[in-house]
């Protein structure tokens, strides 16, 4: 370590130390890393899951495992990516860790609540992994918990539905205290239109953690509360309608594919005027398309329901609301690639990661305009073109941007550089995995080979042979990026405090950051991506 | 917020605002027995959102409060009237 530099927040030691001190913290950096760990965690679960439902999917009948458990394993699958990985995701551990940097404060405004946050989001992760081995099986529902089928199985629903419930809990505390910290906590001259980007867009995600996570934590009660007391909310048989069920749940879901992907454009806008050394063009309608999203995001639900008997008159206000959505992301598209128009672009692997977002994001996009039409919808809905494009936009779009971040922010995280070249590597195997698992869906989508199923016909073999050695090549690639990382962490060597020469806050500090980040208290003077 | 600002409402708006939501429990009670067929449920719930709105505004001191607070939570609670909205478009054109 180099003697100019002071104690950081992995090196301090407070009244408690070691593991306790870890458990105990209340220091945002700290959280934001609890939250990585975890979250790897049940990333590499949720994965390992994905690839042994691959490889079920080899070949027709059966491979590996019997039907039941197939399905709990997808349901498993998009329980733990969904609720454990993309939905906290990039919020949780980036945000915990660099909006109160970004902003020139010393803590989000509510430490304490942050740290009960994570402490929710373990337990409601631990419930809805023990669900598994509970009781009368694991759920099999998949992760929507349709009803009425989510009231007929044996399976252990409720204690799944319960961990959801808890885990949305964590969702509006870090919501809650992201808003206030953004309200309260600026540094002297931070004025709104200061901000980076990625702090916008956590807060338009707040927003949407607070006004939407409450609608699907009564859905779920109510959903428990009637298979338990056996009250007629969603089972026709006993008065109930089960596409209010759809309602309800996606009157959240919907919004919450938003409170995934919106932190991961925070990732891309904040990369692309670093590499491309200008600053980031259209910040004030990138702001609008953030709150846009944000707020039409909250009426376009019911695209998932074209096919479910809902009245023709909501299906075709839903899907134009659909439309109307794709217009603030398109914009946010346009201003990152005016963005390096004419820029000094400096090729470094987070800019990589941001190219292959936006590509990968765009037909992610684009299909989803298929899924969003009505008349193509008919046709598409519940086939694997549905698997491939949501994969497209939250693995290819999220998970794209959590690695984007990885590598963007490793530096200022642990004070190392990762060897860049066998980054790039792990990416071009990783993306090429990537599409050669999910493109083929599109295919077979389009043939007709519906989504959920255990088995299917012969004709679909190809497309899923391909998928399957997809998957092989992108763990591979998943591996050489984390083994990289993970060796970055523990060598020793040249701390490097700025190695992007990036311009917003995080950047003028040390790397590791100091327990209270700033030994004074910065005054901003300027916009975010002012360049020297 | 500086003290000034700080309203306490007197026992006496507060027994009154119980009276009357003690009244309007009654009513929705009463409004049961009377033949409204469809209106029934609308009844129901405009009464409901009377007590909700007494609620906010006396128990909860919005009317008190500086503006933002109001604005913020009337923005709410036109978010979810649009959400609960847009899905009756469902239900009544089925």
């Amino acid at each position: 370590m180099e003697n100019n530099h002071l104690p950081n927040y992995l090196e301090y030691r407070g009244k408690r130390t070691g593991l306790l001190g870890w458990l105990t913290t209340t220091d945002h950096k700290r959280i934001g890393l609890l939250y990585f760990y975890s979250m790897m965690t049940f990333f590499l679960t949720g994965a390992v899951l994905g690839i042994l439902m691959r490889l079920e999917l080899i070949a027709p009948g059966r491979q590996l495992v019997d039907a039941q458990t197939y399905n709990a394993f997808f349901t498993l699958h998009g329980l733990a990516m969904i609720f454990l990985f993309v939905i906290p995701g990039v919020g949780a551990v980036f945000g915990n860790f660099m909006l109160p940097i970004m902003l020139g404060a010393k803590d989000v405004a509510f430490p304490k609540v942050n740290l009960l946050s994570w402490y929710l989001y373990v337990l409601g992760a631990i419930i809805v992994l023990t669900s598994q081995f509970m009781g009368d099986g694991p759920p099999d529902t998949g992760w929507t918990f349709y009803a009425p089928y989510s009231l007929k199985t044996q399976t252990n629903v409720v204690a799944a539905v319960f961990g959801a419930f808890v885990l949305g809990f964590s969702s509006i505390l870090t919501g809650l205290n992201f808003i206030t910290t953004m309200h309260r906590m600026r540094a002297p001259g931070m004025g709104w239109k200061r901000m980076p980007m990625f702090a916008w867009t956590l807060y338009a995600t707040g927003w949407i953690q607070l006004l939407a996570t409450p609608i699907v934590g009564i859905t779920l009660l109510m959903l428990a509360a009637e298979r338990l007391l056996g009250i007629g909310f969603f089972d026709p048989a006993i008065g109930g309608d089960p596409i209010l069920f759809q309602h309800l749940f996606w009157t959240y879901s919907h919004p919450a594919v938003y409170i995934m992907i919106l932190p991961a454009m925070g990732v891309i806008s904040e990369i692309i005027p670093t590499f491309s050394r200008k600053p980031l063009f259209g910040y004030t309608a990138l702001i609008v398309s953030s709150m846009a999203i944000a707020f039409v995001g909250y009426f376009v639900w019911g695209h998932h329901m074209f096919t479910s008997g809902m009245s023709e008159g909501a299906r075709w206000v839903f899907s134009f609301l659909s439309f109307i959505v794709a217009i603030p992301s398109a914009i946010k598209v346009f201003n990152w690639t005016a963005t390096l128009y004419k820029g000094a672009i400096n090729l470094q692997t987070p800019f990589w990661w941001a190219m292959a977002f936006i590509f990968v994001f765009m037909i992610g996009g684009f299909s989803g305009l298929v899924v969003g039409s009505l008349a193509t919808d008919i046709h598409v809905h519940d086939t694997y073109f549905v698997v491939a494009h949501f994969h497209y936009i939250v693995f290819g779009g999220t998970g794209f941007a959590f690695f984007a971040a990885m590598h963007y922010w490793w530096p200022k995280i642990y004070g190392r550089m990762y060897n860049t070249k066998i980054a790039n590597i792990g990416l071009l195997i990783f993306f090429t995995g990537f599409n050669m698992l999910y493109f083929p869906m599109f295919i077979l989508g389009l043939m007709g080979m519906p989504r959920r199923y255990y088995d299917y016909l012969p004709q679909f073999q190809d497309g899923n042979v391909i998928s399957t050695i997809g998957s092989w090549i992108m763990i591979s690639g998943l591996i050489i990026i984390i083994t990289n990382l993970i060796r970055a962490k523990k060598q020793t060597g040249k701390i490097v405090d700025n190695p992007w020469n990036g311009p917003t806050l995080e950047w003028s500090i040390q790397s590791p950051p100091t327990l209270e980040n700033f030994e004074e208290l910065p005054v901003v003077t300027h916009g975010p991506y002012e360049f020297k | 917020m500086s003290k000034e600002n700080n309203h306490i409402s007197s026992y006496k708006d507060h027994l009154l605002v119980l009276a009357l939501l003690i009244t309007l429990t009654v009513i929705t009670v009463a409004i049961t027995s009377i033949e409204l067929n469809a209106f029934n449920t609308a009844a129901a719930m405009l009464i409901a959102s009377c007590k909700a709105a007494i609620v906010l505004l006396y128990f909860m001191h919005l009317r008190f409060d500086q503006k933002i607070f109001l604005i913020m939570a009337f923005l709410v609670i036109a978010l979810l009237v649009v959400v609960i909205g847009i899905t009756f478009i469902d239900y009544l054109y089925r």
